[in-house]
């Protein structure tokens, strides 16, 4: 009875702690990885790239992290536990004790308002991309060296998500009293490894820290992140010479992949929390015409398009302005009654056309200004040139190099008529993907030049809005007026798909490229 | 000889100083920046007080003639500046990507030679013979064939019958002589290929047109030996233009492997054309255009000067 007992209280741990009913982690070894891009320098709070994340944030740790197994809840990582005032205005974090840093060290409460001030006003020279995320903050208290309270001056619904990001290190502050601009060119935080070399165009590793605040982890020696795109990455991949890229697979490569490793390759797959939208530059005629951007948006047939294009592409998904699958997203009835999004194309493709002859542009023909990216801008830039060219729409596509792309569109007089735009975050939160959408006046990502008050409106109530019910209902009118407007419409979604070694263990996907890269749970077989 | 050579080096200054110049201009026409790329090419919402800041930290904002001042003072001084991108000090980042560049120009070039001087010799000795033919299609298709699309193929081809793909990280010859070669060696075999394709031609119009000299008909009158007239008399005068084609050909490797050094993940000087490129990395692409610039004009000296030591009537006072 008492072994029955023993046996069903171990089977159910296994169950409950994922990862473990599987296999029980190694120590040891090298992880080797690919990425297919390198970071200008080490500063987590200037960064915003995956190039940065999968080699860097090893490092570091931050005050919370997205739980991978229980997405997109947050979990500890330097704090051992938080409170949320009943009125949502302060945040309260206990950090672990005896946290060090990887000089030797200890961590304080000092070290993450320093950070976070750092973050919200930056000193001069210092470059701070999220500053914005946490403007909400009125003050940072540190009654002890393990409690962390932020005050905010309104509440926040996106607030916890923004703990965390991936990007909101946790630096020395001592470090940054001696020179502010410290982390740009200087490795040394809390995380799981420590940082070795930094070979130019070639290669970043790191190695164990074995004071690292959680006993037993890291399970891995080190890792080397080897800078490789293109061919090159899928041959060592597929050779064996890397274990795993972490960003993204097109299907191609995957099947080139998978076939060159076997028995060996192991493959997760899994929504992306990126997009690609078209944006009309509606300063210039006839994109100033609502009737004319209404007609552009009906003529796209989504899910025809998901079929075909995610055999060829990185992209799935048919979606509104948030990912589809995440709880707040649109169902799929909901998605239907939207212009663009009805499976009778025929009907969707005569009322295009009767709006460009309401509008005097039967004969319609512009340049689509994309991105020089193969994957997946230009298979998606082609299928909607077709889908145009459908309701007699005559298109030129315009491939430019990343420079160019943004000068046209961003410039203060942009010069493109419309462009295939992206919207990529970290995770699923409103607040982040809708940025894309705000008037130009509070976002810089919102490239069309049209605002609609009522969007803005309506995004300031939603982030304010802690019910889920009320907010999606919310979200649901935001993406009505939207598509009403039809400035900036989204196509398809990304989908993520990794190949990798079988012999890594403890690593699992996430909608986000950004996310559950600190690689602490991740042991070689 | 040496009033030449400082007479020649004396003319690389304006030379250097145009190609400065032209190259600080043509980048400043296209639009667009680092700073764009590096802040808004991700996505993010920044906000615009960092990118401005972020611009006048660089420079970017000061009138164009000013960087130029600025740009100019620093190079007289020998100093580079730092790349826009990395903020690392530009002869760093050459550095570290010179060794790789120049290993892989002489190994193909001696690849190239070893090949080309016997074939195309022999397609001159042989000419409109079945040996002549086939060395002929040999070359044809070395310049035909792109050299990134045969080092794809070498790729593919090791993958699928050994399972195996050449190193993607360098390791300097003094370290380990056997992982550097079993890396370079491909990229060398592909570039040699085209490269040895250009001289062979060469050297056979050549040989072909001095073999009807008269200094050879002599000689064999005279009843020197057939091969001491080739090596000595023939190929001796042939090979100047071979030369002239070989040193064009090392220093076109030095920054021209652009899309090869992609094909095998070489961290080379094209690599880094194409990520400053992509970067917007303007001060490092001025650093490199320079840098061809100077392996152009040293080649192309040294080259004049290996004439005078061939030929013995060629004297440059």
């Amino acid at each position: 009875m008492k072994l029955k007992t023993l046996l069903f209280a171990f089977v159910a741990m296994a169950v409950a702690i994922p990862g473990l009913s599987a296999e029980t982690p190694k120590r040891g070894g090298t992880l080797v990885f690919a990425v297919v891009a390198e970071p200008p320098n080490y500063d987590c709070h200037a960064n915003d790239s995956f190039a940065f994340v999968h080699p860097v944030r090893p490092s570091y740790s931050t005050l919370l992290k997205i739980d991978p197994y229980h997405y997109p809840n947050v979990m500890g990582d330097l704090a051992e536990s938080w409170k949320v005032s009943p009125d949502g205005l302060t945040y309260t974090f206990k950090l672990h004790k005896g946290v060090k840093f990887h000089d030797g060290s200890t961590l304080s409460s000092e070290d993450v308002k320093a950070s976070y001030d750092r973050i919200r006003n930056p000193q001069a020279g210092v470059k701070s991309l999220r500053r914005a995320a946490y403007a909400d903050i009125d003050s940072i208290e540190t009654p002890d060296a393990n409690t962390v309270v932020f005050k905010l001056k309104k509440k926040n619904v996106s607030m916890l998500s923004n703990f965390a990001s991936p990007f909101d290190c946790i630096y020395s502050s001592a470090k940054l009293k001696e020179d502010p601009r410290w982390p740009e060119r200087h490795v040394m935080g809390t995380g799981p490894f420590q940082f070795v070399e930094h070979v130019a165009g070639s290669h970043y590793t790191g190695k164990r820290f074995d004071g690292y605040f959680e006993k037993g982890k890291p399970y891995l020696d080190g890792y080397k992140a080897v800078f490789v795109s293109g061919t090159a990455m899928v041959n060592a991949l597929a050779s064996g010479q890397v274990m795993a890229e972490f960003r993204g697979q097109a299907p191609a490569d995957r099947e080139r992949e998978v076939k060159a490793l076997g028995a060996k390759a192991a493959v997760q797959d899994s929504p992306w929390t990126c997009s690609l939208v078209v944006s009309f530059n509606t300063r210039k005629k006839p994109f100033d015409d609502v009737r004319v951007r209404r007609a552009l948006n009906l003529a796209i047939d989504r899910w025809e398009g998901s079929k075909v294009l995610s055999k060829i592409a990185l992209v799935k998904e048919v979606g509104g302005l948030v990912r589809p699958g995440y709880s707040l997203a649109a169902s799929k009835k909901e998605l239907e009654a939207y212009p663009g999004f009805s499976h009778d194309i025929a009907a969707s493709r005569a009322e295009a056309k009767k709006l460009l002859k309401e509008a005097g542009q039967e004969n319609l023909s512009f340049t689509f200004t994309n991105r020089n990216v193969k994957m997946p801008y230009e298979p998606v830039g082609v299928f909607l040139i077709d889908q145009w060219r459908q309701i007699g729409v005559n298109v030129k596509h315009e491939q430019l190099e990343t420079r160019l792309y943004l000068a046209a569109q961003q410039s203060e007089k942009p010069t493109y008529d419309a462009s295939l735009d992206f919207n990529c975050d970290y995770m699923d939160e409103p607040n982040l993907q809708l940025l894309k959408y705000l008037s130009p006046s509070r976002s810089s990502l919102n490239y069309s030049g049209y605002g609609d008050p009522k969007v803005d409106e309506l995004y300031d109530q939603q982030s304010g809005e802690f019910d889920p019910k009320k907010r999606a209902a919310i979200l649901r009118q935001i993406e009505k007026q939207v598509f009403d407007d039809a400035y900036i419409i989204p196509t398809i979604w990304w989908h993520r798909v990794i190949v990798m070694d079988k012999k890594v263990k403890g690593w699992k996907i996430t909608p986000s490229h950004y996310l559950n890269q600190d690689l602490t749970n991740v042991w070689l077989d | 000889m040496l009033r030449y050579i400082g007479h020649r080096l004396l003319l690389t200054i304006p030379t250097l100083l145009g190609v400065a110049v032209l190259v600080f201009c043509m980048l400043r026409l296209i639009p667009g920046d680092v700073v764009d790329v590096m802040f808004m090419g991700q996505g993010s919402n920044v906000p615009p007080d960092v990118i401005a800041a972020e611009k006048a930290r660089l420079g970017l904002d000061k009138p164009i003639p000013v960087q130029l001042v600025k740009w100019m003072a620093g190079l007289a001084q020998g100093d580079f500046g730092v790349s826009m991108w990395t903020g690392r000090p530009i002869s760093y980042e050459i550095g570290i990507r010179l060794e790789l560049s120049i290993e892989v120009a002489l190994m193909a070039t001696c690849l190239a030679l070893l090949i080309a001087l016997p074939l195309g010799t022999l397609s001159a000795l042989y000419k409109n013979t079945w040996i002549d033919q086939v060395i002929r299609i040999v070359s044809i298709a070395g310049l035909a064939v792109p050299s990134f699309w045969l080092g794809m193929i070498i790729i593919l081809s090791l993958l699928s019958f050994f399972h195996w793909n050449p190193p993607i990280m360098f390791t300097p010859i003094w370290e380990d002589w056997r992982a550097n070669l079993s890396q370079l060696i491909w990229p060398a075999l592909a570039v040699g290929y085209r490269y040895s394709s250009v001289v062979t031609r060469m050297m056979r119009s050549t040989l072909i047109e001095v073999l009807q000299e008269d200094y050879i008909r002599t000689a064999r009158a005279k009843g020197v030996f057939e091969r001491l007239v080739v090596i000595r008399h023939a190929m001796r005068n042939a090979m100047l233009p071979v030369i002239t084609v070989t040193g064009l050909e090392f220093a076109f490797l030095i920054g021209g492997l652009v899309v090869t050094e992609q094909v095998f993940n070489l961290n080379g000087i094209g690599k880094l054309f194409v990520d400053s490129v992509a970067r917007a990395d303007n001060t490092m692409l001025q650093a490199l255009v320079l840098l061809v610039s100077v392996f152009y004009i040293a080649v192309n000296l040294g080259v004049d000067l290996l004439y005078a030591v061939l030929d013995p009537r060629i004297r440059y006072r």
